[in-house]
């Protein structure tokens, strides 16, 4: 097996790999939005495992309704990165929180 | 008190550029995000990576990396960057542009660039059309799809790209899609290593244009067919995976070719280094 070159504390967060997943805890995510870069393309509302994002009814000075997290799914991100990954707009990324 | 936030990229693009000029959904940033994770993965040092590309939507990239980046003339992404590494082999040079630009305007630079195995990795945006201009059919357009410029139905053959790529002896070649993040970044970052060409085909929607023409109400939906209608297969053959979504024929993606081949770096300094030790 290949092992990957050691990386940085995001990329650790985006390329999480459920090794050995029972017995650990579910990573915990905080999403972080650049309301004004959003263009509303909803990737990130539609790739999210957890439908943790949707778009908001405010609107961005270019027109556009900015993501946002839902307000009952507050605490289901897992730190997967996939809403940073897929968002062509660099307007959302995800910080992992530690679980003490 | 509230500090100024930032974009975990912040290092490797110029943030005070952004919102960028791309459409909403169009896959470009994407791309440019999978190459800068490649790029940090890299072990190579930011200030030894050059971005090179033509003219056109996918062009545009470089202008958001946080690097030496070179804006081109159209088609010309690849005699630039040759000039460049043959000056200094110790960059590592990317040319990152679109379908039109490399295979059409620039078509014959692809060809010999290729044919050299000169040591550059291409990163191929292929949206189908011409982007930039109002999407305008080209040698990639698959056949019976609506363009600008086909609005009755492309009735031309389209090229299969990683079969050119590998025919014409390139040292690596792969095909993935702005929806497999994943897969893109470890493949740009495995082509940083090859000795020789590398070629990457990306596909990537471009909703105002190539998307609407072909019915698709916006770029989740083109993202959604190309994931539907995609399938892995490494060891595809690869004369046989040329683009026809629109038959029921899938879209083989995968690590197609990673092979050793002399490379023109090596061969042009293998032989300075005999000339210069007095042989002929
Ligand atoms: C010499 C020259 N001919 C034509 C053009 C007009 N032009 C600008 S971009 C472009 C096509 C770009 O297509 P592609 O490389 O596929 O890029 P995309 O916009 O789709 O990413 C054309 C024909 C130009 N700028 N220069
Ligand atoms: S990190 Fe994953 S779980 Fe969290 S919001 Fe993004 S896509 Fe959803
Ligand atoms: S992927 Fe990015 S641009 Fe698209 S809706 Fe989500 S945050 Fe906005
Ligand atoms: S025209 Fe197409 S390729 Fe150009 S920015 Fe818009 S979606 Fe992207
Ligand atoms: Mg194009």
């Amino acid at each position: 097996m290949i092992k990957e070159p050691k990386i940085s504390e995001n990329q650790r967060e985006i390329w999480r790999e459920p090794v050995n997943f029972g017995r650990f805890a579910v990573p915990k995510g905080e999403i972080h939005i650049f309301p004004e870069r959003c263009k509303e393309c909803n990737y990130c509302t539609n790739y999210c495992p957890n439908q943790v994002l949707e778009r908001s009814p405010e609107v961005n000075v270019y027109g556009y309704h900015p993501v946002r997290v839902r307000e009952d799914k507050k605490d289901s991100c897992v730190a997967c990165g996939m809403c940073q990954s897929i968002c062509p707009d660099f307007a959302i990324f995800v910080k992992e929180v530690k679980i003490q | 008190m509230t500090e100024v936030e930032y974009h975990p990229k912040h290092e490797l693009i110029r943030e005070e550029r952004f919102p960028h000029v791309w459409c909403p959904g169009c896959g470009l940033g994407i791309e440019l995000q999978c190459y800068l994770n490649a790029l940090e993965k890299s072990g190579i040092p930011q200030n030894n990576h050059v971005l090179v590309s033509g003219i056109g939507c996918t062009a545009r990239i470089p202008g958001y990396a946080n690097l030496d980046t070179y804006h081109t003339t159209h088609g010309r992404g690849l005699p630039f960057a040759t000039g460049m590494k043959i000056a200094n082999p110790d960059l590592k040079v990317t040319v990152i542009s679109g379908d039109g630009d490399l295979f059409n305007i620039g078509g014959n630079h692809f060809i010999h660039a290729a044919r050299r195995n000169m040591d550059l990795l291409v990163i191929c945006s292929n949206n189908f059309n011409y982007g930039m201009t109002g999407g305008q059919h080209g040698s990639t357009t698959p056949l019976t799809s609506k363009s600008a410029s086909t609005p009755y139905g492309n009735i031309e053959p389209t090229f299969n790209l990683p079969y050119i790529a590998s025919a014409l002896g390139a040292s690596y070649v792969a095909r993935w899609t702005v929806m497999h993040p994943r897969q893109l970044t470890k493949s740009i970052r495995t082509a940083m290593d090859v000795k020789g060409f590398a070629f990457i085909e990306v596909l990537s929607p471009c909703p105002p244009n190539f998307g609407k023409f072909n019915g698709f109400k916006d770029g989740f939906e083109e993202m959604e067919f190309y994931r539907k209608s995609s399938v892995v297969q490494n060891d595809a053959k690869l004369e046989d995976i040329s683009i026809d979504p629109f038959h029921g024929k899938d879209i083989v993606l995968g690590d197609f070719v990673n092979r050793k081949r002399a490379s023109y770096i090596t061969l042009e300094h293998e032989l300075i280094d005999r000339i210069r030790g007095g042989g002929q």
